[in-house]
């Protein structure tokens, strides 16, 4: 597995309310690790998306300090944000996927915005779309298609990018456990390749899938674990020493 | 199970626009389908309609000019008929010889009576029992100012008292004033007409702009820049602006053509004037093309300050 030195993300006592509503998140202290596989758990309204949704830059927090590749991204110009979105890839928990484009331009979509050539995108976008199992389906729109397809080509044109961050919102929740396990196995092999994947699930036997990885257990808007991420499984001394950091 | 297929990380890391068909799906749109085109077309038309009534005036106005700003009329008032011819014969003598007179032609009595026989009736008699004025008609070799004009009068003044002198463009400045006061009320209406279609691109901005929220989210979490958003309504716009552009062009320069042929039907020399040059048809031609730049600017505009709300 590849690891980095750096921290990619670092929450530092953040909290986040929706207006007058009380906190949804408090006090979350954590950094992330290149390199590494975390899963987020907790109950439905442990504040698991919202946690992500200030990962993937879509909230601003109500207090405290993020820092992601290294920069703040409190007081980060707007015009600097979409240079950060290019290194995440985003599965989302209600797929938003583009209701008039096919799964192809869908998935095309990500390379387009960062504007790789239309002779660039069709192999990869193809390669990846075969091997979600969408082959057959490139060019059916998400309304022709069921909630696992639509979720398969969330996930395509999540990873199609290569991202350095990969936030995914219960990504297998609506496949078979034949395509979850594929699905996962595409994200190991993407945190083999460096990127670091955060998983949101409340599924206990997927944690189970990746022995390797990290779990952020949340309740109520709190980590449980306030030091950092817990082992889920034996890791490598390197990991140890990372896993030290983690404060 | 086959390894997963990732592409190669150097492809995705420039931050660069995003162009093409495909991108321009982002927002649907299907031609001529919508009011836009339309409204452009009529908002276009009436411009080019208001542009030609304002160009056609101002031909009008300075024809008018140029024909009557070195013209002087005298008037010699006489009752005795024989004098009077006298008297028209010795001014029209001492105005030629004046150097600043390029020609100067007195106008036959029997012309006079031509003229004024929708008046005085067409008889012979009419003619002789109304006592019609000399009539020189002068025409400078430069434009009459006022002390040109004054210096000509007091010269003939001195000679023949019976002489009253005056500059033609004098009689018509009431006619220039109602000339250019119509000019400015047809830019004012031109003004207004940019105004109401950039107001039109704007709502139908806006309105995509709300129709097609999610994508626009759903671009900007992926990573897309403002400029790369407003691009693709910009595009969508401006293609329904160029459409309605032409075809507003076309009414427009139909409607011109149609009045200017019930105008020339008219055949006065005062008309004709007001024809239009090939210059205006130029800038009668290029409305079009301002009103695809404003409806870009508009719709950029309105975009960019929509997404300057999203974070």
């Amino acid at each position: 597995m590849t690891e980095g030195t750096g921290e990619i993300v670092t929450f530092d006592n953040v909290g986040l309310r929706y207006g007058t509503e009380p906190e949804v998140l408090r006090d979350l202290c954590f950094t992330l690790y290149p390199g590494l596989f975390y899963f987020l758990t907790g109950a439905s309204g442990a504040g698991k998306t919202s946690l992500l949704k200030l990962l993937y830059l879509a909230q601003r927090p109500s207090r405290g300090a993020i820092r992601m590749f290294g920069k703040d991204t409190i007081t980060l110009p707007r015009e600097q944000l979409p240079a950060f979105r290019r290194k995440l890839g985003v599965v989302f928990q209600d797929f938003r996927l583009v209701e008039h484009l096919s799964a192809f331009d869908n998935v095309a979509l990500p390379l387009r915005v960062a504007g790789v050539r239309e002779a660039d995108l069709g192999k990869p976008v193809a390669d990846m779309l075969e091997w979600v199992g969408l082959a057959q389906r490139m060019d059916a729109v998400p309304a022709t298609m069921s909630g696992g397809e639509q979720q398969r080509v969330a996930i395509a044109r999540a990873v199609i990018g290569r991202p350095d961050l990969l936030i995914a919102d219960e990504p297998t929740g609506n496949v078979d456990p034949e395509m979850a396990l594929k699905l996962l196995q595409l994200f190991e092999r993407l945190n083999r390749l460096g990127t670091t994947v955060i998983v949101a699930t409340h599924d206990i036997h997927l944690l189970r899938q990746v022995p390797d990885s990290l779990i952020m257990r949340l309740q109520k808007g709190q980590l449980l674990d306030p030091t950092g991420a817990l082992r889920f499984a034996p890791r490598p001394v390197v990991r140890t020493a990372q896993r030290g950091k983690e404060a | 199970m086959s390894r997963a297929p990732l592409i190669d990380r150097s492809l995705v890391r420039d931050l660069v626009p995003f162009k093409g068909r495909r991108v321009a799906r982002l927002v649907p749109r299907h031609p001529a389908s919508g009011p836009m085109p339309w409204v452009i077309a009529i908002m276009i038309a009436l411009t080019v309609m208001a542009a030609a009534a304002g160009l056609a005036l101002g031909n009008l106005a300075d024809r008018a000019r140029t024909d009557l700003s070195g013209a002087l009329t005298v008037q010699i008032v006489e009752a005795n008929a024989e004098t009077r011819a006298a008297l028209a014969d010795r001014a029209a003598g001492i105005l030629a010889a004046d150097s600043a007179v390029a020609s100067l032609r007195v106008i036959p009595h029997d012309e006079l009576v031509e003229m004024l026989a929708p008046w005085i009736g067409a008889s012979d008699e009419a003619g002789e029992a109304v006592p019609i004025p000399a009539l020189i008609d002068v025409q400078l070799s430069e434009v009459a100012d006022v002390a040109e004009v004054a210096r000509l009068n007091a010269l003939l003044l001195n000679e023949i008292p019976q002489a009253r002198m005056d500059a033609q463009s004098d009689w018509l400045r009431p006619v220039y004033d109602a000339l250019a006061s119509l000019q400015y009320l047809a830019m004012a209406l031109i003004t207004l007409l940019a105004f109401t279609s950039a107001g039109a691109v704007w709502l139908a901005a806006r309105s995509s702009f709300n129709n097609h929220r999610k994508t626009v989210e759903i671009v900007h979490l992926l990573g897309g820049t403002d400029p790369q958003i407003a691009w693709v309504f910009q595009r969508s716009l401006t293609i329904d602006a160029v459409l309605g552009g032409l075809i507003g062009l076309v009414l427009g320069v139909l409607a011109v053509g149609l009045i200017g042929n019930q105008f020339a039907a008219i055949d006065s020399g005062m008309v004709e004037g007001g024809n239009l040059r090939e210059l205006d048809w130029l800038i009668l031609a290029a409305i079009p093309l301002a009103g695809v730049l404003l409806a870009m600017l508009t719709a950029r505009i309105t975009v960019m300050s929509a997404l300057k709300r999203m974070l």
